[in-house]
This record gives C-alpha cells, structure tokens and sequence, in this order.
C-alpha cells in the first residue's frame, strides 16, 4: 500500500505541527505576558497579570511536553539531529522556563517587596530568554542542520547567525504582541488602555520585522524562495495576512475585545503554515525528509488513533479551564 | 565511546540529577493529589470543614510541587535528544509512543484540571470541584503507568523486532507495554510514592501535634498518614520482594550486585545475607563482610540451599558498579523496614488510645520525615545504576546511545542545571518548609484565595 505508506508519516507530521502551533500560541501568549513585565512596572498591574495567567500556564506548557514527545515518537531521527543541534540554546530554554514557571508561581509567597520584585525580575527575564532561545531554534531550523547518517555531524555552534539571533528577537517581540492582546482582553481601566497602545505598536514592529525575516529567507535558500513566489502559495497566504491585519487594525473600534488577540493568532497560524510549506516534504533541512526520519509505522498508527480520540477531548477539558476563569481581572484593593 | 569517556560520565551525572530531583516531585504529586482526592471525599461525605481546612493547607503545598515538577519534567522531555540522540534514534519507535501517550492521557489531565483545584472551588461549586480533584489524582497515577512502561521497557524488552539499520521496531504494544518488569515496578513505584508522602504529611501532623494535641486538622494529618504506613507499609515489602524476584530471572547480574555475590557458594551451603561488606571491583570480591548463612536462599529462592548466579559468572564488562548497588539497596531496604515498622507500632499504640498523645511515636515520624522520598531515591539507584552498562538491556551500551555533542557543552550545561536547581530547588524548599510549620488553622486559606473573587464579571 504505497499511498498507506506516505499517507501515515503526513498525517503524523500534521499532528506534530497541530501541537507545536498550539503551544506558540498559547504559551506565547502567557509568555508574552512576561515579557510585557518589563514595561508594566506597577504592583497592581503585575498582580493582575499574573493572575491572568496563573491558572492556564501549566496546561500552556504542557503543549511543549506533547510537542517534545511527539517529536522523539514520530520522527525520532529528527528529535535526535534536532536536539543534539540546538543542545545550547534548548538547554538556556528549558532553565529560563523553569525560572518564569516557579517564580510565577512564588511570587505571592515573597515576604517582602523587595523580593517580590526579585521574583518578576526572574519571571520577565525567564520568560524574554525563553521566547528568544524558541526563534533562535527555529532560526537555527530553517536554515538548516548539518546531518550525516541520522545523527547530527555539526560542532555545536552551527545554529548561531545573524539569521537566527534575528528570528529570537522577532519571536519576543510577537509573542509581546500577543501578551498585549491577552491583557486587552483581560483587564480593563488603564491597564486596559496601555496595553491597547502596546499592542498597536508591537503589531507594526511585528509586520516590519515578519517581513525582514521573508526577506532574509529568501537569500538564504532559493528553495524556499522559489515555493513562496509561486502564485499559487504565495498569493492566498498574503491575501489572509492583509485580510487579518485589517481586523486587527478594526478590532480595538469593536466591543468584543478578545477579537485583536484571535486576530493575532490568525497571523500566527498564518506564518506558521507559510513556513511548513516552504520547509515539506523536508523536517529538518537541507536534506532530512519527513519519511527518512518517520518511526515505525507500527508507532505512528499507535499515536494517531491516540491523537484523534483524546486530543479533542484535551481541547474541550482545557478549553473549559480557560472558561471558569472567564472574565475581566480586577484587584482589589 | 569508551564506557569511561568524561563527556559519557557528566551526561549520565546530568541526567541521574534531573530525574532525581523530579521523581521525587512526581511522586510528591501523586501522593499529595491522591491524599487530597481522599480528603475532599471525606469533606462530602463526614461534612467535617476540618478535612476542608487540612485540604486547603496541602494544596498550597500541592501547587508549589506541580509548578516545579511540570518545569523539572519539561527538561526530562527534551534531555533525551540533547544527551542521547542515539538513544532516541534506535529506541524512540517504542518508547517515544509511550512517552507521548503519557502527555496526552495524564499530563493534560492534570494541568487541565488543576487550574480548577486550585483556584477553581467558589465558581464551579463543591461536586465539580471534586470531579477535578479525582481528574488531577487520576491523571498524576496514569502518568505513573506509561513513564514507567517505557522506563520498564528499557529494562526488561518485548514484543520488539532489530530493523536492518539497529533501530527497534515495535511489533506488538500490549507486550511492550505490559513488559515483563511493570508490573511489579508500577507497584513498587506508587506505592513508594504513597509511602513518601504519607511520611511527610505525618511529620507535619506530628510536628503541630507536639505543639497543639488537640488541633483537629494535625490530628487527622497524623492519622491518616499513620493509617497510610501501616497498610501500605507491610504491603511495600511484598511488593519488593516480587520485584527481586523478577530482577532475578530477567537481569541477574544486577541482583548479584544487589547481593553483592561474586562467587556462588558451594553445593549446599546456600546464599547467605550479606549485612554489611566492601565490594571491590578490581579484586571482585567483598571486604568486611558481616553474613548470616543461608537467609539470602530463604528470601531469594524461597529453600534453604538454593543459589544465584554469581558476578563472576558475567564477563566483567557487563556487570554493574557493584559498590553503588550494594549499598543504595541496603539503605532501602533499611528505611523501608523502619518504616513498616513505624506503622505497625501505630496500630498498637492507636488501639491502646495513645495516637494523638504518644510523643515519642510523633518524634519518631517528625525525623522520618523525608525517609519514603530518601529510600525511594535510593530504589532508583539500585535499579537504574544496577542495569548498567546497557540503556536497553543487554541489547543497547550506554557508551552507544549518547549525542554527539563535545563535552565543553555537556559539562557547561550540567554546570548550570547543577545551579539552577540548586537555587530553584532551595527556594522552593523553604517555602515548603514555611507553609509547613505553618499551624494549620480553622477556616484555612487555599492558594490565591483572591483570585477567584477578582477573576469574573
């Protein structure tokens, strides 16, 4: 059954995209949040921040967790070349995710404010290292990982360049973006209208930035070029990217006020999709492709019927997590 | 890769501190989570605001130790890429599956629900309240079932096939999954978790008792923790005893080690207890050994002269570091007898009416209190040292399964863990500490108590 046999390892690579893309938007968004720490300098601010986030971030970050199994389950060559590649900046993530997770988590048990500030300090920088080593990874992905006979063949520094160092910065400032629709949504008052503000400014710096990276991509590889230009592709994901931005732009007019932060999601989802199609039939470019590094197709029918019955029962549980905590945050005083 | 490369011998380092420090919150958690889900069950049923109160002060607890544990977890996820790409590359088809079962099946489960149990009780009402307190219990023992199928796996494989290339290919999941050695570890393992923290949550009860005698909420601490030694207590050593015995027909020469048998002992004379010795591995034989004859038989194969095989019946590039074994097993075996013990001496000293007044039983459990979490540890050395060399037993070299990566970045990444966890861990310990001293008070606060009146229209 040859069309069995390439159908399984695509459906495979769609549930992995379906997880990664839902951790970027949701842990970018509560990371996003800790970003915006640096700018929003108010006790009361800051606690109603944290609150927005405190009971959603966990299950947030355990998208990374599927996303990381899911990755070693259905291509384990990659997850392998993938991880040993990016050994620095994966390792400088996972602590700076530690130190967000845990000094969100203690900051109300500080006993002073002293030390309350200590754990924001840590909760921001955590979370801006992060975000950065994520678009470094991702940098360090698309232009490619030297491999040799499924294991990775570089010396470990490989994924450091302009190129990547520029997608980390475009990264912070994206998931900034979405934490400011986040807190737009979620907050009101002046909370309510500066993060209004910093979303706007943010959106503009994304686009600006977004193109500067399409732009780069493109010298960096003709392959990727060549598929973006092509009318086909090309044409629906920039009219969906216009499309977005308009309501973006529309949406703050509006009294629905969750609509900039979908609208942002929108982009996201967009540019990721843009980027899978530029990379397929590849996982790890120049030369790795998504059959090459499948697993067993034993293990990917084991993990998509998995993944059909319980990931839409995931998405339902979790979705009602995030609706009991409905609702404007407001502190009292 | 030579066995004794510096970078293999860090990555191991690394990855051993990791998991000790998680398992010992994994564990936490799903003690903590199971003692809370009895605890609101007790709520409902007796309609007692004490059990309320005792609920609320471990779930402060409780959330410190899932904040920590889901970060110290993440690391476990990714490690095995950065450290042991080869690993993952060759095995990844059968345990990678399993990992990824326990994500969707136990930690969404979890951390889906636990937004509710902590914060959650005022807006969605007592019933379903409790409905995510069992969901989070209940995902924290499914976690418990796959991490340790794949962990067992790697110890005892099955129902796999070795394509051209060296990689394992999964034939049949039910045999991989239910592998001959999970049974008896998924036991061993939540009742070590149960046992563990039924020692903590004990010597707090016992702590605030010797302070207060008639505090009701440490008084139904203290019980339950008691409760939990003397049934579970015994049931561990059984429980272990089967898993020896397991040990023993599917990685004899860890069990050698464990006994630290080097030479089989003549025709009749049977195994015997090894109290206390000094294994050396150049030599292959044991220092100052303290011994009872035949015992070892006894509890080994259940007669009085029956043997087992020997260390130097293996070629010695197969056996484990002996010493390690030797005495991590010792240790557990000691704390797991006390601890029985302990519960045992409860139910006599409950019987007579002396629970809530008998001091020297409640500083007894004050200084035990980390005694579950320290024997657990050392279960895990005993096991995971004792499969060495191998990371899939006798099939898979722990020197053929690292990443190529050079050791400035391994060593450079160990270092900051080292200090990362030690900073995280050390915060986070005294502020368990805090909280725990903390007398446990009528109408106690749960975390956050505002964030369910500030959250909403």
């Amino acid at each position: 059954m040859p069309l069995f046999d390439e159908l399984i390892p695509l459906l495979s690579a769609g549930a992995l995209a379906f997880s990664i893309l839902t951790y970027v938007i949701l842990d970018g968004t509560d990371l996003g949040v800790g970003i915006l720490f640096a700018v929003n300098r108010k006790a009361r601010h800051r606690h109603v921040m944290a609150f927005s986030i405190l009971p959603i971030w966990d299950g947030n970050e355990t998208w990374l967790v599927l996303g990381g199994g899911g990755l070693l389950a259905m291509f384990p060559a990659a997850y392998s070349i993938f991880l040993s590649a990016m050994y620095a900046p994966i390792i400088l993530m996972l602590l700076a995710l530690i130190f967000r997770g845990v000094s969100l988590e203690f900051r109300d048990r500080a006993k002073t404010e002293r030390r309350q500030r200590l754990h924001d300090v840590a909760f921001m920088s955590g979370s801006i290292v992060a975000s950065f080593c994520q678009g470094v990874v991702l940098g360090g992905l698309i232009q490619g990982i030297p491999h040799a006979e499924g294991q990775y063949s570089g010396n470990g520094w490989d994924w450091l360049s302009g190129f990547s160092v520029f997608c980390g910065l475009v990264l912070v400032v994206g998931y900034a973006l979405l934490g400011a629709c986040w807190l737009y949504w979620r907050t009101e008052d002046a909370l309510q209208a500066r993060s209004c503000r910093q979303a706007r400014l943010l959106a503009v710096l994304t686009v600006v930035l977004l193109a500067g990276v399409v732009a780069w991509t493109f010298r960096l590889n003709t392959v990727y070029e060549e598929r973006w230009l092509n009318p086909l592709i090309g044409i629906p994901f920039v009219a969906l990217l216009i499309v977005l931005m308009a309501v973006f732009w529309r949406a703050f007019a509006w009294k629905y006020h969750f609509l900039p932060l979908f609208a942002v999601l929108g982009w996201f989802a967009t540019a990721y999709a843009a980027m899978v199609v530029a990379l397929y039939p590849l996982i790890i470019p120049p030369a790795l492709t998504l059959a090459e590094a499948a697993s067993a197709p034993l293990s990917q029918m084991l993990i998509l019927a998995g993944f059909a019955v319980l990931i839409p029962a995931t998405l339902a549980y979790s979705t009602f997590g995030f609706w009991v905590f409905r609702g404007k945050i407001r502190a009292k005083d | 890769m030579d066995p004794s490369d510096p970078t293999l011998l860090v990555a191991r380092a690394q990855f051993g501190i990791t998991i000790g420090f998680h398992i010992v919150l994994a564990a936490f958690s799903i003690g903590l989570a199971n003692f809370l889900m009895a605890l609101e069950a007790l709520w409902l049923w007796k309609k007692d605001h004490a059990y309320m109160d005792v609920y609320r002060f471990w779930l402060k607890i409780f959330a410190l130790n899932v904040a920590v544990g889901t970060v110290s977890g993440l690391v476990m996820e990714f490690e095995f890429g950065t450290n042991w790409g080869r690993l993952s590359t060759k095995a990844g088809s059968v345990i990678g599956p399993l990992m990824f079962f326990e994500v969707m099946v136990a930690f969404f489960l979890e951390a889906g629900f636990l937004g509710i149990m902590l914060f959650g009780l005022k807006k969605v009402g007592p019933k379903l309240h409790f409905f995510s307190t069992c969901a989070v219990a209940l995902g924290s023992l499914f976690s418990a079932f796959w991490i340790l199928s794949a962990n067992s796996w790697l110890h005892t494989p099955a129902g796999y096939s070795i394509a051209s290339d060296g990689r394992f290919v999964p034939e049949d999941w039910l045999e991989i999954i239910f592998n001959p050695s999970f049974p008896y570890r998924l036991v061993h393992m939540v009742f070590a978790a149960f046992l563990g923290t039924a020692f903590m949550v004990g010597a707090a009860g016992a702590w605030h008792l010797l302070r207060d005698p008639s505090n009701a909420r440490a008084r139904i601490m203290f019980s339950m923790a008691m409760w939990i030694a003397a049934i579970v207590g015994p049931m561990q050593l059984v429980a272990g005893d089967l898993h020896g015995e397991n040990t023993l027909e599917h990685q004899p020469q860890k069990l050698a080690a464990m006994e630290g048998s080097w030479e089989r002992p003549p025709s009749g004379q049977g195994e015997p207890l090894r109290l206390f010795a000094i294994p050396d591995m150049e030599e292959r034989r044991n220092d100052y050994e303290v011994a009872i004859p035949h015992i070892g038989s006894l509890y080994l194969r259940h007669n009085w002269t029956g043997t087992i095989k020997s260390l130097n019946e293996f070629p010695p590039s197969d056996i484990p570091p002996v010493p390690i074994v030797f005495f991590a097993f010792r240790m557990m075996v000691g704390l797991g007898f006390l601890m029985a013990g302990i519960g045992i001496a409860s139910l006599v000293v409950r019987k007579r009416g002396h629970l809530y007044s008998a001091r020297w039983l409640q500083k007894v459990v004050v200084v035990m209190a980390p005694a579950g979490f320290i024997a657990m540890l050392c279960g895990w050395v005993v096991t995971e040292v004792g499969r060495q060399p191998f990371t899939v037993y006798g099939l898979l070299r722990t020197a053929e399964s690292s990443s190529p990566v050079s050791l400035s970045f391994v060593m450079t990444s160990f270092i900051s863990i080292i200090l990362v966890y030690v900073l995280v861990f050390g915060v986070g310990l005294v502020y368990l500490m805090r909280a725990i001293v903390q007398e446990p008070r009528k109408n106690e606060p749960g975390p956050e108590p505002e964030l369910a009146n500030e959250t909403g229209r």
